[in-house]
């Protein structure tokens, strides 16, 4: 990946240009100087200008992503805030929110400062999500109001879920003050216990320890019920099976403060998948049936999930290269998120190339609040290019992150980001 | 390739006559069937030993002890080639510890059969000696063997084999030099 | 042979199965002899990697490779002092490095078995690996069988017992469906895996319909941890639903064939009578167990396989 500063005038030519706010898709040209938008249209290229032919290619918002783990704080062997920028503008990220379970985690106003000042320095949009509970233990609630003050977006105490049901109702009730949403990593450890994957017919075969699918949405129905009762702003991550897609739709009726995400390899792969014990599949949530994958494509359709995340999540090789049992959780996901999801979505299942582009845009931004309005004359270029057709293997050298635990490795993947454009820098992929 | 010459040298009836002729060599070198016992290197061994036991049996009033070995276990090419071995394998109930033992094959070529043989019958005690008789020898060893008692020389080149077919297995008696063109 | 490793029987070649049990029965007849010794494996050298206790497979396999004239190396890791899949590799790629031959592998982790093909290029044969597979175990109770019977295709196999942790249960499973056996699986149902009849398998929680049934018992052993785990109330409770005891045999007048992979909870899963009367293979087995195992290690190692012509 080449990263270097734009130059002062910079033309995006002949480009589909996919407004996912305006709802079109018009061809035209894009001026950028000194890293704003300056025209967007029919504008005349000159030598002095450098032009950039998108004939063919897809102009649209840069993606935000609204679950990720970068490993600062503590772990900066697997991430930093730097090296999970650029893995980010290499899947097409320009806005990433990061998950405090770092150590120390995000749970006071000065580590909300200290990401929020590093942020600054990096290539990408970084805002911290901070924990709901100090220390992440479940006990004691966070000072929300001065870490949002100091730039937090959201809360949760992601890795863990809030157990105490008193505490996640709390927490919600808290929240509503802000009107920010409170995510849950739904995950019943009591029914979890040793599990380390789905249970059904795979893991009986494979011996593995395994839990159901209601150690999930158990869970997350408890949590719509308590969004409910307190008014608050409830957002699920990850969401894994058909049974919390469930609960979820029928929540969403009659609740319009619900939000829910789903991560590119829930939709890519199922749990016959790991029939070769590769440790890369072992996430939490774990990976599901055919018929969980099916009812997730469903929901992405009929708009029962909002947005996709990809829950990017390095671990160092040597942590995952040992047995199943001893592995840790989670696998990457920037680089690979819009080649898989645009292979199942849209290439596999028919949604429209506008609607997926909002699942990764302005859907996600406005679960946060943030602007929209990217393709306003005057604001800062925050873009990415894309080869909606490109057909093409993933592999190693298309990691950005510190680390490479991905079982995208050596898959198909159809769509391309081509170029990301961001705080005055343009990523060639 | 054209199908192999197939030359039958000996028929049913000079079987006969040399499987008779090898029981009455056994008996005069042996001084009778005392301490005698035959062992039949399968698989066509078992039905020559067999028929040796019936015919020693008829002359002398002696049934002698009978055992069977399959050599699959001791083949000294064991590092280059995997073979599966029989089902019913090596069967060998009575003690030879103190036995005359004559070994019954139907084919002397290279001679590693029978050091095999040999070796797996060290497995099961000490025999005071150990004798070979063969339907055939074909000459072309290839370590120290003999044959005590032989039932027909046939000198065979390079490319000829040496087939023996019994009635209990192949439902026929004969010994076919098969020259395989090249 | 189809695969060059013996990692489960899953999808295990039927033909391949049947050579193996053919090969032990010759193998057998080598363990009555005064020498029971064959040349077969000299100068290989097979290492004996257990992560996890297990005195009597671990000395049913070195009898076996010493039976077959190959070199034994034995190491046994306490969980204590593994250092957490750090180990399991270096151990792996030290042992690669010292050019043995196979390796014969017990872990407490499902899928080490196949991990370690990953790491080393030796053959290797898996000795149990958690709660997946212990597919030599399930060869030698088939042998057993094939002995007693003479056949296996059509025989009504019940297997009694604790089947979720049981490695022991999944692999009989795999070998026994593929030769044609029909299988039961009784037990407390908190202890049979959900999902477990799609492997073509029937489940009856009353122990005295499943007798009536069975050609063969193959009682597993309970293990008094299932206890603290909330899963099994007493070892009583136990004993009196699914006990293999000398009164509840005395109830059906049938030809029964018991069976134990060992170790035995004598007057648990069952009664010492039962284990020692005419009925129990238990003994044949163990005979049974170094047969097999010398069967697949000289299947596995000995050279290059052709069709057996000679």
């Amino acid at each position: 990946m080449n990263f270097s500063k734009l130059k002062k005038q910079v033309i995006l030519k002949g480009g589909k240009i996919l407004d996912p706010l305006a709802n079109t898709i018009k061809k035209g040209d894009i001026l950028i100087q000194e890293g704003k938008i300056k025209a967007i249209g029919k504008v005349k290229s000159n030598k002095s200008v450098q032009t950039i032919d998108c004939k063919n290619l897809i102009v649209t918002h840069g993606f935000c992503d609204l679950h990720a783990h970068f490993r600062e704080p503590g772990r900066e062997d697997k991430e930093t805030l730097e090296s999970g920028s650029m893995a980010a503008l290499a899947g097409g990220f320009t806005r990433v929110c990061v998950m405090p379970n770092t150590n120390p985690p995000i749970d006071s106003p000065e580590v909300i400062r200290y990401i929020v000042d590093r942020s600054d320095e990096c290539p990408v949009y970084i805002h911290p999500i901070g924990a709901i509970t100090k220390g992440q233990e479940g006990k004691e609630l966070t000072e929300m109001g001065a870490m949002l003050a100091e730039g937090a977006v959201a809360f949760s105490d992601d890795g863990l879920p809030v157990t105490d049901s008193a505490m996640m109702r709390n927490a919600l009730d808290y929240g509503t003050m802000f009107d920010i949403p409170i995510i849950n990593h739904a995950e019943d450890l009591c029914l979890k216990q040793d599990g380390v994957m789905h249970e059904g017919i795979v893991s009986t075969n494979l011996g593995l320890l395994s839990s159901p699918d209601l150690t999930e949405s158990n869970m997350v129905h408890r949590d719509l019920s308590l969004t409910n009762l307190t008014g608050g702003r409830l957002h699920v991550p990850h969401v894994s099976s058909a049974k919390s897609l469930d609960h979820i739709r029928f929540s969403k009726k009659n609740n319009d403060k619900i939000t829910a995400e789903v991560t590119p390899h829930h939709l890519f792969f199922t749990d016959n998948d790991l029939q070769g014990f590769d440790t890369n599949l072992k996430v939490a949530p774990p990976i599901r049936t055919i018929a969980d994958q099916k009812a997730l494509v469903k929901a992405v359709k009929d708009c029962t999930l909002d947005c996709i995340a990809t829950d990017h999540a390095p671990h160092t090789i040597e942590e995952k290269e040992g047995t199943f049992d001893l592995a840790p959780f989670g696998m990457i996901g920037l680089e690979s998120c819009f080649g898989a999801v645009n292979k199942v979505l849209v290439k596999e299942n028919d949604m429209d190339q506008l609607s997926l582009i909002q699942m990764l845009t302005t859907k996600p931004r406005a679960i946060m609040g943030f602007n929209n309005k990217l393709f306003d004359i005057g604001v800062n270029a925050e873009l990415t290019i894309i080869d909606p057709k490109e057909e093409w293997v993933f592999s190693r050298k298309d990691i950005q992150s510190r680390s490479h635990n991905s079982p995208f490795i050596g898959q198909n993947m159809y769509g391309r980001i081509k170029y990301t454009i961001n705080k005055g820098h343009i990523s060639v992929i | 390739m054209a199908s192999p010459k197939i030359k039958n040298i000996m028929n049913s009836e000079a079987i006969d006559r040399s499987i008779t002729r090898l029981a009455h060599e056994i008996l005069e070198r042996n001084h009778g069937a005392d301490k005698l016992m035959l062992i039949g290197i399968l698989s066509r061994g078992e039905p020559l030993a067999k028929r040796l036991q019936s015919l020693i049996q008829k002359i002398s009033g002696t049934k002698t002890p009978i055992g069977f070995l399959d050599i699959t276990f001791h083949r000294d090419d064991f590092r280059d080639r995997l073979v599966v071995p029989q089902v019913k394998g090596t069967d060998i109930n009575d003690p030879i510890d103190g036995k005359i033992i004559v070994l019954v094959d139907d084919v002397l070529f290279t001679g590693r059969t029978i050091r095999a043989a040999m070796d797996e019958l060290n497995a099961f005690g000490r025999p005071q000696k150990i004798q070979l008789a063969v339907l055939v020898d074909r000459g072309h060893r290839e370590i120290p063997i003999k044959a005590d008692f032989v039932g027909n020389n046939i000198p065979t080149h390079e490319g000829e084999h040496i087939k023996v077919l019994v009635k209990e297995i192949d439902n026929k008696d004969g010994v076919q030099l098969t020259q395989s063109r090249n | 042979m189809k695969h060059r490793h013996l990692l489960g029987l899953k999808d295990y070649p039927a033909a391949d199965i049947k050579t193996i049990i053919d090969t032990a029965f010759s193998f057998k007849e080598v363990l009555e002899r005064p020498i029971k010794k064959v040349p077969s494996l000299n100068g290989k050298t097979i290492v004996n990697l257990f992560f996890e206790n297990s005195t009597r497979t671990r000395i049913s396999f070195e009898l076996a490779q010493k039976r077959l004239s190959a070199d034994t190396v034995n190491f046994s890791a306490s969980t204590s002092s593994l250092k957490k899949g750090e180990t399991f590799k270096d151990t792996a790629q030290n042992l690669e490095a010292m050019k043995i031959d196979a390796v014969v592998m017990r872990h407490p982790t499902p899928g080490a078995a196949l991990h370690l093909t990953k790491h080393i290029d030796a053959i290797i044969i898996n000795a149990g690996d958690g709660t997946h597979e212990h597919p030599t175990q399930a060869i030698l109770d088939m042998t057993s069988l094939h002995e007693k019977f003479g056949y296996l295709e059509g025989l009504k196999i019940a297997i009694i017992g604790d089947i979720s942790h049981s490695r022991v249960a999944l692999s009989n499973i795999y070998g026994l469906k593929t030769m044609g056996a029909e299988v039961t699986l009784c037990g407390p149902a908190t202890l049979i895996p959900p999902f477990i009849e799609d492997l073509g398998v029937s489940v009856n929680y009353n122990v005295d319909e499943v007798i009536e049934w069975a050609d063969a018992l193959n009682v597993l052993r309970i293990q008094r941890e299932r206890m603290r785990g909330g899963l099994l109330p007493s070892i009583r409770e136990y004993r009196n639903l699914f006990g293999i005891t000398t009164e509840r045999l005395s109830k059906h007048k049938k030809e029964l064939v018991i069976m134990h992979p060992g170790p035995m909870n004598r007057g648990v899963e069952i009664d010492s009578a039962v284990a020692d009367s005419d009925q129990a293979i238990i003994l044949n087995q163990v005979l049974n167990g170094v047969a097999s195992r010398m069967a697949i290690l000289y299947l596995l190692l000995g050279g290059k396989f052709e069709e057996g012509k000679d």
